[in-house]
């Protein structure tokens, strides 16, 4: 196997262009919204709305200011599948269409996926959904086809700031560390890595630096994977069919001496 | 900003709507009244026999149904097979830990003993003439085994959606252990419901009928603390139920579908000859609504 690759976001540098967006449906072949009749969010300069099945790459617009407007920031962040080292997506596929590939990546194989959406409701970042096209469940496949052909993945490569970096994880990590303590020694103490270590699902191959907390990105605080809750309801739901085997059996021992005749009335 | 209460409410919904829902039933229909039929065959008397006939008729045509619902359901419907079988490589598909996987091969295996019992029926009841039929089904020696493990299935078949949801991540399936054991209570009591309602109708009155109906009353009693126990144990996630959702889980599953019914089976006296029909139609509404507002209302947050 391939040295396990991926993306480091650096959003203090995100000038908000969506040049990554662009660059991920030019070269994923990926269809506009509506037949090209987008409507307007009306929420900052995200029309794009959310992760989808034709939104590989999303950037947000995160606006604090005062009411009075003279005092604020943009928060911006371009989002994106997260390759999650412990993919709840991978999980729970029933077909097998969701693989792990040789750099560590997660792909969705649309010619095996058949539009169960088990895998959307797994994600614990809401990044698949349904591509309308082909009726499959689709999200990035960090541009897997660009990769095996030694190229790196077209939004990393249109990003004009570098707020998208790909490379290998190990000397990802290592760049993502000196530049936290590069803001922290600037005085951006806020700054800090979100899913770089293990502790989220084993470690995201696509990790942040923000200056916020997670949630003010719409990124789960606490994500974790769907089978934590196996175990326990499935004994659960195996008590439940003894509480019932039990209500059954004392139903029928105990009713009583009726007539053993059979009444069937026409 | 009203902070989440869990990382759950970051997710995206699936979509799944009025087939899922119908398949949560007609899923439990079908293995809530095999195992009836079952438990009849193994505890109820020979007069009992026509009782459990129609367990095993009520289970074959619904779990047919919950096999069409299901693949309607698929995006890419002529791909349901890539459940059993993986598309690549033609090897069996089996992930012992994901809930959709063990039930696309539970609903197959189910539908066999399903078929099984539903012929035998028919041969007992002389609508087909195989006598050797007959003897897959109790008190018959491999009627018995079959009935056996048929019950187990149906048992897995009635309750795994819940636990399908539960290993998800979305608000309300994913925040509580309980949904399997809520929904396999809830289908013994729509199963029990419906061949009561159907007994009924053909005005039978074997001695398990009156069982039936003292089974579904306190499976009903159960279902309710076992749904009471779940809005505890969903802590703060319980506010996504304060909207017409939970206007709806009260008055249309807890008051219509429970208290209602439960009143019917104590007080006899309420609607003398029709509260046997009027407990099981209430069960069979509240049964339906249950699963209407934990399908909807955890994808609409």
């Amino acid at each position: 196997m391939a040295e396990p690759m991926g993306f480091y976001t650096d959003t203090t540098v995100c000038i908000g262009c969506k040049a990554c967006e662009v660059a991920c449906k030019e070269w994923n072949q990926l269809p506009s919204t509506n037949g090209g009749q987008n409507t307007l969010s009306g929420d900052s300069y995200d029309n794009t709305r959310a992760l989808d099945g034709i939104h590989w790459r999303h950037v947000k617009f995160v606006e604090q200011f005062t009411d009075d407007r003279k005092d604020g920031r943009w928060l911006l962040m371009s989002d994106v599948c997260k390759h999650c080292v412990q993919a709840a997506c991978l999980e729970v596929c029933p077909t097998g269409a969701i693989i792990r590939t040789e750099f560590d990546t997660v792909v969705i194989q649309s010619d095996a996926c058949n539009g169960c959406r088990d895998c959307i409701t797994a994600c614990p970042f809401g990044v698949i959904e349904i591509n309308p096209a082909s009726g499959t469940a689709q999200k990035c496949t960090l541009c897997y086809d660009r990769l095996q052909a030694g190229m790196q993945p077209a939004c990393s490569q249109a990003c004009p700031t570098q707020s998208i970096q790909f490379g290998t994880i190990r000397e990802l990590k290592q760049r993502a560390a000196k530049r936290v303590e590069q803001l922290h020694q600037i005085g951006e103490k806020r700054a800090y890595l979100y899913g770089a270590d293990e502790k989220m699902l084993g470690g995201l191959n696509s990790f942040y630096l923000l200056v916020d907390k997670p949630e003010v990105y719409g990124l789960p605080p606490d994500p974790k994977m769907p089978t934590r809750n196996l175990s326990v309801a499935s004994w659960l739901h195996g008590l439940g069919a003894i509480l019932v085997g039990l209500i059954g059996v004392i139903s029928f021992r105990n009713r009583g001496s009726a007539a053993d005749a059979v009444e069937e009335r026409p | 900003m009203n902070p989440a209460p869990s990382s759950t409410f970051f997710t995206a919904p699936p979509d799944w709507g009025w087939l899922v829902t119908l398949y949560f039933y007609v899923g439990g229909l079908a293995g809530g009244s095999y195992f009836l039929a079952v438990l009849i065959d193994f505890f109820g008397r020979p007069a009992d026999r026509p009782l459990a006939r129609l367990g095993y008729y009520i289970s074959f045509p619904c779990i047919v149904l919950s096999g069409i619902l299901l693949t309607l359901d698929l995006q890419r419907p002529e791909r349901f097979w890539h459940m059993l079988i993986e598309s690549n490589t033609f090897q069996p598909m089996f992930k012992y830990w994901s809930p959709m996987s063990i039930g696309s091969w539970g609903i197959t295996l189910f539908g066999l003993f399903s078929l099984v019992g539903f012929l035998s029926a028919l041969s007992e009841e002389g609508r087909i003439d195989w006598p050797r039929v007959r003897l897959w089904r109790p008190p018959a020696p491999l009627g018995a085994v079959l009935a056996i493990i048929g019950g187990l299935l149906g048992f897995f078949v009635a309750g795994y959606t819940g636990v399908l949801l539960a290993v998800t991540n979305r608000p309300i399936w994913s925040d509580t252990p309980l949904l399997g054991m809520l929904f396999i209570i809830s289908a013994a009591s729509i199963s029990a419901s419906l061949m009561l309602l159907l007994a009924e109708r053909s005005r039978w009155t074997m001695p398990g009928v009156r069982a039936l109906h003292q089974l579904d009353g306190w499976v009903v009693l159960l279902e309710l603390i076992v749904l009471i126990a779940l809005m505890i144990s969903l802590g703060p996630v319980f506010r996504a139920w304060l909207n017409a959702w939970g206007v709806l889980l009260f008055l249309g599953v807890i008051v219509l579908g429970m208290l209602a019914p439960l009143a019917l089976f104590w007080r006899r006296d309420l609607l003398g000859e029709r509260n046997l029909v009027g407990s099981a139609v209430l069960v069979l509404i509240g049964g339906f609504l249950l699963r209407v507002v934990i399908v909807f209302s955890a994808q609409g947050v």
